[in-house]
């Protein structure tokens, strides 16, 4: 197959500060890609594709490819919310196996702490010309209300329990306190998330993400260059996204659309999900996680919460590890976006360069997988599988 | 926990929308359906989200329906029960449980119609427990 065939991450950095008070969104955008240029061995001036989503101020890529003065002969601004990255890094593959580009720039960054932007619990603000807006706004939709909904028609459904939940959150947090960087570091136990306050019942506040002010950014390239230079090969050899709404008002928000998206990665990949030896997988809330488990195929319908129990997701000891870094439920969520972070912990895993603490041994194979949008109102899922290259 | 009346947000009708509430204005609760294929949808929309013909129709709604999912927005103040209605006619929609006990609320209980005021005075559609 012609496809991304082979496009390599050569270039991957995540911000280092979990908030920015003094700096501006375009100093961090330039951080973000000099920092993952520097980790790829590339400069600026070796940028031809540039990738970015809406955080990046100014119209599409315009204003911060003016910024960093970049000369482009591709851009792609597709904006999926939390998931535009991990889409960005399959559309970046795409382009470089059409031969649009050689090195794409893809980048991230936002202030939410420092401008006092805690989104999740807020109303959302949308367009009114959005033509679901009149049916939903009224009714103070937020993120986490909705994927509260998720979380209660799963229980209902499945007998999932908030005390298997709470797994999801101490397997990030053991994960974390390996962390120097990230934003909560503390172990917590099962009975700490369940005692936390109820934001929205049946999610309490430790079921949600942190709010980080930060990004990252990744260069994906192709194979003569990423070759070329002095880092471990990680290459993408499967990918996948969809769009799942409300289905006309029949829908199931017990199932998302990586049900469709990780069986197509992997059938891409020509590798099956018992391959797979880490994930990196969407941590807005815990039940983002439960949901990925069951629909990409690491567990049946229903047994995730069996699945994450007693230590599941613990690197080492665990049925699989998965964000490692203590992903977005502790670690990291910049601009409430994760899915940069996602695709940035598996390239360390693939080079083996995770803390020692959490890296999985003889790291070869990994799974990305990032929910943009709302699970239970409309989304964006998008998959890719990754393999450490000889 | 006790859930009282909520104040919606303004729906901003569109031209596509604006008979649905005009007939809220007079107490009335439309359903959308498509007169080429026999299907109700939701949220209403002049093409059919099923076999897009732009036959559609209004009819009059049943008020009744099932909670599919609801959480409890606890953070909020005043709290609010945001949720998910089966409606009889058969599609989903998100909506506002008023009027109730958060703790008496559960997947599959039976709900009907009440319109609630927004900030401007448009009847939006509401459920609260029967």
């Amino acid at each position: 197959m012609a496809r991304t065939a082979h496009a390599y991450i050569a270039g991957a950095y995540e911000l280092p500060e979990r908030y920015y008070p003094d700096k501006t969104l375009a100093q961090l955008q330039a951080e973000a890609a000099l920092g993952a240029l520097a980790d790829a061995g590339l400069t600026i001036d070796d940028v031809d594709g540039f990738f970015c989503g809406p955080d990046a101020p100014g119209t599409g890529p315009l204003s911060i490819a003016d910024y960093l003065n970049l000369k482009l002969r591709h851009f792609d601004t597709t904006n999926t919310s939390g998931s535009s990255y991990t889409v960005h890094v399959a559309h970046a593959a795409e382009a470089i196996a059409a031969g649009k580009c050689d090195v794409a720039l893809i980048t991230l960054a936002g202030r939410p702490r420092a401008e006092g932007r805690a989104k999740g619990a807020l109303a959302r603000t949308d367009n009114p010309q959005q033509p679901d807006f009149q049916w939903e706004q009224p009714y103070g939709l937020a993120v986490l209300n909705v994927y509260a909904m998720v979380a209660r028609r799963h229980m209902h459904e499945y007998g999932t329990t908030a005390e298997q939940l709470a797994w999801v959150k101490v397997a990030a947090s053991h994960h974390a306190q390996h962390n120097p960087n990230a934003r909560l570091r503390d172990l917590v136990t099962v009975e700490e998330v369940v005692g936390s306050p109820l934001v929205c019942d049946p999610l309490h506040r430790l079921d949600c993400c942190v709010v980080t002010d930060g990004g990252g950014a990744l260069i994906v390239t192709r194979p003569e260059i990423a070759k070329s230079l002095k880092r471990p090969l990680v290459r993408l050899i499967g990918s996948a996204e969809t769009t799942q709404g409300q289905n006309g008002g029949y829908m199931d928000i017990t199932t998302s659309g990586a049900a469709r998206t990780g069986p197509a990665a992997l059938a891409e990949a020509g590798v099956g999900i018992g391959d797979i030896k880490y994930a990196s997988l969407y941590d807005s809330f815990t039940i983002t996680v439960l949901m990925q488990l069951e629909d990409l195929g690491f567990c049946a319908k229903g047994q995730g919460g069996a699945f994450v129990s007693d230590g599941g997701l613990i690197s080492g000891t665990g049925r699989i590890a998965i964000n490692t870094d203590g992903g977005g439920l502790c670690n990291n969520h910049p601009s409430n976006r994760g899915g940069m972070t996602k695709v940035i912990e598996a390239v360390r895993q693939l080079r083996g360069e995770a803390h020692p603490a959490v890296q999985v041994p003889d790291c070869d194979l990994a799974l990305v997988n990032a929910i943009g949008g709302q699970l239970a109102v409309r989304h964006a899922p998008a998959t890719l599988i990754l393999e450490r290259a000889a | 926990m006790k859930i009282g009346q909520r104040i919606p947000g303004d729906p901003e009708p569109t031209p596509e929308t604006q008979a649905f509430w005009d007939a809220a204005g007079e107490g009335r609760f439309l359903v959308r359906r498509c007169t080429a294929c026999g299907k109700a949808h939701w949220y209403p929309r002049g093409t059919c989200p099923f076999c897009h013909a732009t036959e559609t129709a209004w009819e009059e709604g049943s008020g009744r329906g099932t909670i599919y999912a609801f959480s409890v927005m606890r953070k909020a103040e005043p709290p609010f029960v945001m949720a998910y209605v089966t409606l009889a006619e058969g599609p989903t929609m998100m909506t506002n449980i008023v009027d109730c006990e958060s703790d008496d609320l559960a997947i599959g209980r039976p709900v009907e119609l009440v319109f609630q005021p927004s900030k401007s005075g448009i009847p939006v559609p509401c459920f609260r427990p029967l």
